[in-house]
Parts: C-alpha cells; sequence; structure tokens
C-alpha cells in the first residue's frame, strides 16, 4: 500500500530521491563528535522560533500606542502566552547559543576550507539574518532598552559619510523611532527576515551535501572510497546520525526547559529590566548594553573613541569573519594536526571574545574602555597573525583514513 | 554567425536588449517600495513649535520638553557655571562652535541667546541617546576637573553645561541647539527663530 503509494508521488515529484540523497543516503564520517550537534540543533530552534513566533503575531499589536500593553496582555491574560513568549524569547538566546558553538566547531576543524567556502558564506549570511532579525525583534515589546537599543544601532548608519543621515532617517520613517518604525521592524521580523533566512538554511545545507561533511579529523572521507561509490569512513546520515541527534535534542531541551521555566528572564541578561518600563523617548535608561550576544560587536564599537571609526572597526569586525577561508591558508583543516600557532592564536581569539561580550555588558568607565580596546586589538590580530603564520605552519602529517 | 538557420548574434542581442529593459523595469517598480519607507506627511507635520513656561525654573535646574518627538533641556545655568565655561575651552573639542550645530544667534561661549538659559536638544551627537544631566561639580565618578555638564551612559561622551563636547569621547559634535526665542520674559518658543535668522 506505502509502496505503491511512493511509486505513485516518485512519478510526480523526486520524494524518495530527495529523501535518500539527504538523509538516507547522505554519507557523514562516522567520527562525529559533541561538536557536530549544534548545526542540527539550531535548525530545531528555528522551528521552535517560527512556532511561537507565528502563535505570538495573533496576540501582539505592532502599534506604537498598545505594542507594550499587547505584551503585558499575553503575558498575563492570554491562555499560557506568559509560555509562549518565553519560549520565544528563551529561543532567541539559545539560537546565538548553538550558532556561536557550531561557528566555533567550524573554526578549530577548519570547516570553513576549500571545498566548503560556500558553506561558511552562506552559514555567515544566516548569522547576519539572525542579528537583524534579533534586533528587530528586541523592538516589538516597546520598552525603554526597545526604544535606546534601536536608536543606537540605527543611528550607527548616521555614522556613514554624506548619505548618513538621510539613510537613517529612510529607515525609522520618522524623525525619531516611532510608530512607523516599530510597524516596519514587525513586518521584518515576521516575514521578510524569515523567508531570507529559511532560504538561506536551504543554501546552506544543499551546499554542505554536494561538498560532504567535514568531520573532527579533517580528513576527506570522499578521497576513500569502496566499489559503489560510498565513501569508506562513512556512515549514513539516517538512521545514524538520526537518532544521535535525538540524544542531542533531548539533553539540548534540558537545558532550554531550565532557562524557560526557571530563569526566563536570566537575571537581566535575557529580558533586561528597563525593558518592563514602557519606551520613553525623553529619556535613555540609566545603563544601556544590548542583549548578550551583541555585546562582543558592542564592546568593538564603544572602544573606538572616534564615531564613524568606531562604526567601521565594528563592521570590520564582523566582515573580516567572511574572510576567513581566504585569510586562513593552512592547508591542514583539523586543530589536531595544526601547529602550535594556530593552537595559541585560538585561545587568546576565544578569550578576546569572551572578555568583549563581557566588556560590552559594563558600564563605559576609563579603566573597562581600555580593556576593551586591548581585546579589540587581539580581535583582529588574530585574524593578521593567522593570515601571515598559517601560510608555513608547522603542521602535523594527516592521516589517510579515519582510524576511530 | 548562424546556426541551423539562426543567426545567433541577433539571437543575442535580443536576449541582452531583454534582460537590460526588464531590469530598468525592475529598478522603476522598486522606486515606489523603497519611497515608501520615507517619513509619511504625518509624519513631516508633526514638528509643530512648543511654548514653555520658564519662570518657575530655578537656578541648576532643568526642564525637559518633548519637540518633534525628541527631548528638549531648557537650563538655567548659574553665575559660577558661566565663569567655569571658558576655562573648559581647551579641553573641548569645538570650542568656538565652528560646526553648525546652533543658530547663528547661540553661537557664541554660552551657545544660547541669554547667558543664563541655555536650550538644546538633549540627544547624544554620537548614537542617538540622551544623556544625563550631571550639575554636580567633581564627583568621584567623573573627576575633579568636572565643573558641571553631561554625561552620556550609552557610550561615555561628555559635555558641559553649554553641551559642547569634550575631547577623548565618541561624540563627534557639540550637542544641538534647537531655533528658539523669548516670547516673552516667562516663556520660551521652541521650533521658532522669531525672525531672527
Amino acid at each position: 500500500m506505502f509502496k505503491n503509494l511512493m511509486t505513485w508521488v516518485d512519478a510526480r515529484f523526486p520524494a524518495t530521491k530527495m529523501w535518500n540523497e539527504h538523509l538516507a543516503e547522505y554519507y557523514a564520517p562516522k567520527n562525529f563528535n559533541f561538536w557536530y550537534f549544534f548545526g542540527s540543533l539550531a535548525l530545531l530552534v528555528l522551528v521552535i522560533q517560527i512556532v511561537s513566533g507565528i502563535f505570538l503575531t495573533m496576540h501582539y499589536k505592532p502599534d506604537g500606542s498598545i505594542a507594550f500593553a499587547s505584551v503585558e496582555y499575553i503575558m498575563r491574560d492570554v491562555p499560557y502566552g506568559w509560555l509562549i513568549r518565553y519560549i520565544h524569547s528563551t529561543g532567541a538566546t539559545a539560537f546565538f547559543v548553538v550558532v556561536y558553538l557550531h561557528m566555533f566547531r567550524g573554526l578549530m576543524y577548519g570547516s570553513f576550507k576549500k571545498p566548503r567556502e560556500l558553506v561558511w558564506l552562506f552559514g555567515m549570511f544566516i548569522y547576519l539574518a539572525l542579528m537583524a532579525e534579533a534586533f528587530m525583534g528586541y523592538l516589538l515589546p516597546w520598552g525603554q532598552m526597545s526604544f535606546w537599543g534601536a536608536q543606537v544601532i540605527i543611528s550607527l548608519f548616521g555614522a556613514l559619510p554624506i548619505i548618513g543621515e538621510p539613510l537613517t532617517l529612510w529607515i525609522r520613517g520618522d524623525y525619531v523611532i516611532s510608530d512607523a518604525t516599530l510597524n516596519r521592524f514587525f513586518a521584518l521580523h515576521v516575514i521578510a527576515l524569515p523567508l531570507v533566512l529559511i532560504g538561506l538554511v536551504v543554501a546552506h545545507i544543499i551546499a554542505l551535501h554536494e561538498v560532504g561533511s567535514n568531520n573532527p579529523e579533517g580528513i576527506e572521507i570522499k578521497k576513500n572510497k569502496d566499489e559503489n561509490g560510498v565513501p569508506l569512513d562513512g556512515i549514513p546520515f539516517h538512521p545514524y546520525y538520526s537518532v544521535k541527534d535525538i540524544v542531542g535534542v533531548i539533553v539540548f531541551l534540558m537545558f532550554f526547559s531550565l532557562v524557560l521555566f526557571f530563569a526566563p528572564e536570566g537575571g537581566g541578561y535575557l529580558l533586561e529590566h528597563a525593558n518592563f518600563i514602557p519606551s520613553d523617548p525623553l529619556k535613555t535608561p540609566e545603563h544601556i548594553a544590548p542583549v548578550w550576544y551583541f555585546t562582543p560587536f558592542y564592546a568593538i564599537l564603544r572602544a573606538v573613541p572616534d564615531k564613524l571609526m568606531g562604526v567601521i572597526a565594528m563592521g570590520l569586525s564582523i566582515v573580516v569573519l567572511f574572510l576567513l577561508p581566504w585569510i586562513d591558508q593552512c592547508k591542514v583543516k583539523s586543530i589536531r594536526y595544526r601547529g602550535m600557532s594556530f593552537k595559541i592564536l585560538l585561545v587568546l581569539f576565544v578569550i578576546a571574545f569572551i572578555a568583549l561580550g563581557w566588556l560590552g555588558m559594563q558600564p563605559a568607565t576609563p579603566l573597562l574602555t581600555m580593556l576593551a580596546q586591548i581585546f579589540s586589538v587581539i580581535y583582529f590580530g588574530f585574524f593578521i597573525a593567522l593570515y601571515f603564520t598559517s601560510k608555513n605552519e608547522a603542521t602535523k602529517p594527516v592521516p589517510e583514513r579515519i582510524t576511530k | 554567425m548562424t546556426k541551423d538557420g539562426a543567426d545567433l548574434n541577433k539571437r543575442r542581442f535580443l536576449t541582452n536588449t531583454t534582460a537590460v529593459i526588464g531590469a530598468v523595469g525592475a529598478g522603476f517598480v522598486a522606486v515606489p517600495f523603497l519611497a515608501s519607507w520615507a517619513p509619511s506627511e504625518r509624519a513631516k507635520t508633526a514638528g509643530a513649535p512648543v511654548e514653555v513656561d520658564i519662570s518657575k525654573l530655578q537656578e541648576g535646574q532643568k526642564l525637559t520638553v518633548e519637540w518633534r518627538g525628541k527631548p528638549v533641556w531648557i537650563i538655567k545655568r548659574t553665575e559660577q557655571n558661566l565663569k567655569d565655561l571658558p576655562t573648559l575651552n581647551d579641553k573641548l573639542r569645538d570650542p568656538d562652535s565652528e560646526n553648525d550645530q546652533q543658530p547663528e544667534y547661540a553661537r557664541n561661549t554660552t551657545r544660547s541667546r541669554k547667558p543664563q538659559i541655555a536650550v538644546m536638544v538633549g540627544i547624544c551627537t554620537h548614537l542617538g541617546c540622551s544623556p544625563t544631566y550631571r550639575p554636580d561639580i567633581a564627583p568621584a565618578d567623573l573627576g575633579a576637573d568636572w565643573k558641571g555638564g553631561f554625561f552620556c551612559p550609552c557610550h561615555g561622551s561628555k559635555f558641559d553645561l553649554a553641551g559642547r563636547v569634550y575631547q577623548g569621547v565618541p561624540a563627534p559634535l557639540n550637542l544641538v541647539v534647537p531655533p528658539y526665542f523669548f516670547k516673552s520674559e516667562r516663556t520660551v518658543l521652541i521650533g521658532e527663530d522669531g525672525g531672527a535668522a
């Protein structure tokens, strides 16, 4: 019965072909470790965000005069509204957690290197779209932090010479952040950017499945195939990794639920205290800081005591990530076989990234600003040093096959 | 160049011209969509002037009113404040207000029509936060040289009591002085020059 149905469908739509190409006969290296959970977890979080987001739009009002109240209405009056909203806000943080770990995995095992440059680039565009999505979503509760956060970020464009001021006016649609801004950000947040995100995710996965997955050893499994063209060190994604990923999903959901039910505001780091006050265009909160996932870049912005140069430095700190496949010229992919210089640089980079993330949450005192300057130099220094050292790195020999 | 009786050059020409015309058409269609993001007529007309009664303003006090959606501060400076202003000149980026951040009548040492009364838009010229009023002299967090002024909590920019920006902070320009004039001894009208340019 089912077989007949599938034959009928397959003659009209390549269902079985797609299933095989991307799951049952997609051969992934057999040595995936812990770090390989985060790609599929990111997909899971995307689904969580889309579903919880759709239900939030059924109660939320994107209108400057009632937006704040409609969020409170969701929290207090809508049955389980609090749960749906906290799922969505916790999901935003979870998204960045898994994406940062996913990106770090790529950095560590050289997953951005030839032939996976486009996988990396699509991934970076996903990250960019995700930042835009998170930023616009944060305006919607229309609290003090929503308002002043958007004011600061939109003003960043004002630093550009000549076109800057007209550009900020065009983005806001008003002389200040107002109802016009809120309404268009809502449209972008719930329709435009999710469409872009889904398209990019599809491109990311198609590009990955074209070249095949990298692995902790950094060995190309397609170099050793059996007589049927199946990689000797590969195993079908389904059922092997689909089942393994379910374990990851369960552990992830345990952590997700802990935050969701016990600390949805995350002590003011996930939902900031000032955002429980309605937006007031006449008064900036005493201490404003972006949500944690933006703070490393925000710290770089603040570290430069010049408006235009600060914005340029912040922009470059993201642009430079796009260029990573061409900055890192080492032929060896995995950190396991790379030289000491790469290991030291990577550790410094991680320290700088975390330190900048912390500094971006703190008030701008002279001492902390100086620290931010030091760590910004280390952040950029990582890429510069990598460019010069990676070509002649003292690497170890990479085995032909995956043995474990 | 022909192949199987088809003129390939002609075919390529037609393909390319169709593509170019199509792209131009798409460009024109994009205009109304992009233009729809510009401020609406309603937003443009919402900038009416604001009349403020300042008769009860005490020395050292700050009044905040909303004009065009932005905070506008009115501050009555003390005699000591006015004496301190020129002493700060060498610590400032633009002590003589050379950049066009104020009307001509406010291009003076106090950046105001009357020396005591300061009127300025309370939006930091860095990234648009509203700085905090810090009239206290030499507080612990701002240093012994602080003669009163404004501190931006977002990125640490500092301004003096005339809205002039300090050196070594992210903000590039002095605070904006809006057009205003004194309708009488008691009231100030923000948003109009009262004839003076």
